[in-house]
């Protein structure tokens, strides 16, 4: 089917309103990208997912690792998007001038830096959902394997489906899912099946070009419209039915499940992902890290992780919350709901 | 509240440190307009009064003035190094307002252990481009600091504004085209990969725009508004004319230059080519049954040959981008620093 008849379709749906959840940021990001909310039916509202592990990631966390790279003899490295997420006693962006923090690009690079200086103990803040989790095993058991111990990890993975089970069973207004692709690429789609014909919604898996996810919500509003509950792949040139086995050994060899805490979702049981067996001594204290700070009454940060209401939609959208300024983390990375409306709709 | 790095991002958090400190106590009405280059009127205003008879007497005359420091890691890089950069920048930042650069002045500051060897070869680079872009150095300052050996230049160029010449970030037109003057992001990527470690042919496009400003003037086209596409990137400066000329932008995604290669980059690390930084880029807003003329000068020249005729504007307020699809969004300047993302 072209592009065009696509956008024809959608552009002149006319049946119930309908709610879709895009779980991804990465989505999220891509449809305000490629104005695909101009391009379909006012009835077809898409509304954003809890799929950024940084908004979902509660402040003890935030805590752990500003106390962790205080220590001279520790240097603490991070992906980018971590430096601004606000704790208790500010951010690592705040505190610069007293912690060791470095903004790394590759887990591995914790490898390289522990060799290089043995005293030290390199710790690494490990966010991340399915899709970064392999990289984070995949290091430690080279680190394993080179015998190096000055390694620590202070996680906050978690898994998306626990997450999705959550929305479905407390939203029920959501009528349908754009699933993560990049997660899909670990997990497969096999694991969407139990809960597309238990809440009967459909679940559909899309890339992140304009006409993959176009095309993604094309199928969903057909599936509803037919009454179908299915689980489908759009986005079979990068994901396999199935998964990747491979990832998936790694996971299970390095993490073992257990509870975590999502902000705005609260805690999720079995819905972490921690260090288990020989790799627990690498764990820097990931565990029990629940303590989330006590928002402002008018914050709506829970409210915009779970689609219940648009990012502008909370009273403090722009008035005391600002990429500048962020209040959530929802508004600090990239891939959060409230900072990608920020930048294009405000 | 402290200075953090997104304050030097060239974004809304910069803007909004200009504002609120410079702004607030060096207020005056050149500073006000807030230009790549102060234009300043010197000699010659009581002398033009008492000669105001005479319809042939010339005014006072216009000159441009800037300055820019930079800081770049690492101090070379691929297509270019510090002392390049910081004769480009200035140069460029002349060039934006019309203006024929002629002098430079450079302060040093460099870090305790800085090889001389470097020092060396840069400062020769420095020279060459100087050369390049008909200018000359006039003045000088070195410092020396503690350090990790670092190294900072700060450059202030003059250049003269030829009668007639009428460029500012305030006079874009409903009616007008908007002319990129080539691939966006190189200079952003270049750096990056470097810092990153990534092994690719990406090289910054650092470089002194004289050739490209000067063919759209010999051209005879009306040249409205030129910015230079540095920090912040092309959002960013959309944004802000948009806002001084008090205009509605719109640009057409797909008509955009961004080179394979720096897509591909930026893709995989989560950024926007919109807004990456770049070091010999501009854009001219010319009048549109100019624009075709126009873009066919810039093209003629090394430095404009990628130039892409990317957008118009009409009566209204706020940038726009036409996507592929044809939808239509609103987009804003750039808001914190641009971290490459987690996932």
């Amino acid at each position: 089917m072209e592009i065009r008849e696509i956008i024809d379709y959608l552009k002149n749906y006319d049946g119930r309103p309908l709610k879709l959840m895009e779980v991804c940021g990465t989505h999220t990001a891509a449809i305000f990208k490629n104005g695909i909310r101009d391009l379909i039916s006012p009835k077809i509202k898409l509304i954003s997912g809890p799929g950024c592990p940084v908004c979902v990631t509660p402040t003890a966390y935030i805590d752990a690792c500003v106390d962790f790279a205080k220590d001279a003899d520790h240097e603490l490295l991070t992906f980018g998007d971590m430096m601004k997420v606000p704790g208790t006693g500010g951010s690592l962006s705040d505190n610069k001038s007293q912690v060791n923090v470095t903004v790394m690009y590759s887990p591995f690079e914790a490898i390289e830096k522990a060799k290089a200086d043995p005293d030290k103990v390199i710790g690494v803040a490990a966010v991340g959902f399915e899709t970064t989790v392999p990289a984070y095993g995949l290091m430690l058991r080279e680190a394993r394997k080179q015998g190096i111990e000055n390694i620590r990890l202070i996680t906050a993975l978690k898994t998306v489906l626990p997450a999705l089970e959550w929305i479905c069973e407390n939203q029920s207004d959501v009528d349908g899912f754009i699933c993560p692709g990049h997660v899909s690429v670990i997990t497969g789609v096999h694991v969407y099946d139990e809960m597309a014909a238990k809440y009967g919604k459909p679940f559909v898996v899309a890339g992140f070009e304009a006409e993959h996810i176009l095309a993604c919500v094309y199928r969903i509003v057909r599936q509803i419209q037919a009454g179908e509950n299915q689980t489908e792949n759009l986005y079979r040139n990068a994901v396999r039915d199935d998964g990747n086995a491979r990832a998936l050994e790694v996971i299970r060899e390095v993490f073992e499940t257990g509870s975590a805490t999502w902000r705005g979702l609260g805690e999720i049981p079995d819905s972490g992902l921690y260090l288990r067996g020989e790799y627990a001594a690498y764990d820097g204290g990931s565990r029990g890290l629940s303590e989330d700070m006590e928002l402002p009454a008018a914050c709506r940060c829970g409210d915009v992780i779970v689609g219940r209401i648009n990012p502008d939609q909370c009273p403090m959208f722009g008035k005391g919350c600002s990429p500048m300024d962020p209040y959530g983390p929802c508004m600090v990375s990239a891939e959060g709901s409230c900072g990608i409306w920020y930048r294009n709709v405000h | 509240m402290k200075i953090t790095m997104a304050h030097g991002s060239g974004g809304q958090s910069s803007a909004q440190l200009m504002s609120d400190i410079f702004g607030k106590y060096f207020n005056n009405e050149i500073l006000g307009r807030m230009e790549d280059a102060a234009v300043l009127e010197v000699g010659g205003a009581g002398a033009s009064a008492e000669a105001g008879a005479s319809e042939a007497a010339p005014g006072p005359a216009r000159i441009a003035c800037s300055t820019d420091s930079f800081v770049v890691t690492p101090l070379e890089f691929k297509g270019g190094d510090i002392g390049k950069l910081c004769v480009c920048g200035t140069v460029n930042d002349l060039l934006m307002m019309g203006a024929v650069p002629k002098y430079l002045t450079c302060g040093f500051i460099l870090e305790e252990g800085l090889d001389i060897d470097i020092l060396d070869r840069l400062v020769a680079s420095m020279a060459k481009q100087a050369e390049e872009a008909g200018v000359k150095i006039v003045a000088g300052d070195t410092k020396v600091v503690e350090g990790k050996g670092g190294l900072y230049i700060n450059t202030t160029g003059i250049g003269e504004i030829p009668a007639g010449r009428d460029v500012s970030s305030s006079n874009a037109k409903a009616g007008d085209a908007i002319i990129v003057s080539g691939n966006l992001g190189d200079h952003h990527a270049c750096i990056l990969s470097h810092r990153m470690e990534i092994e690719n042919d990406i090289r910054s496009d650092c470089a002194a725009l004289g050739d490209v400003v000067g063919a759209l003037f010999e051209a005879g086209i009306h040249v409205h508004t030129m910015r230079d596409v540095t920090r912040g990137g092309l959002g960013t400066v959309i944004n802000e004319i948009a806002g001084s000329s008090g205009v509605r932008v719109e640009l057409e995604e797909e008509a955009i230059p961004v080179h394979e290669d720096v897509r591909g980059f930026a893709d995989i690390l989560g950024l926007d080519p919109l807004y990456m930084g770049n070091e010999g880029k501009m854009i001219a807003v010319v009048p549109a049954e100019e624009a075709e003329a126009a873009l066919a000068a810039m093209r003629s020249t090394e430095h404009g040959k990628d130039a892409a005729l990317i957008g118009t504007i009409s009566e209204g307020a706020g940038a726009f981008l036409r996507t592929r699809l044809g939808a239509t969004r609103r987009f804003d300047v750039l808001y914190g620093e641009g971290l490459p993302r987690i996932c």
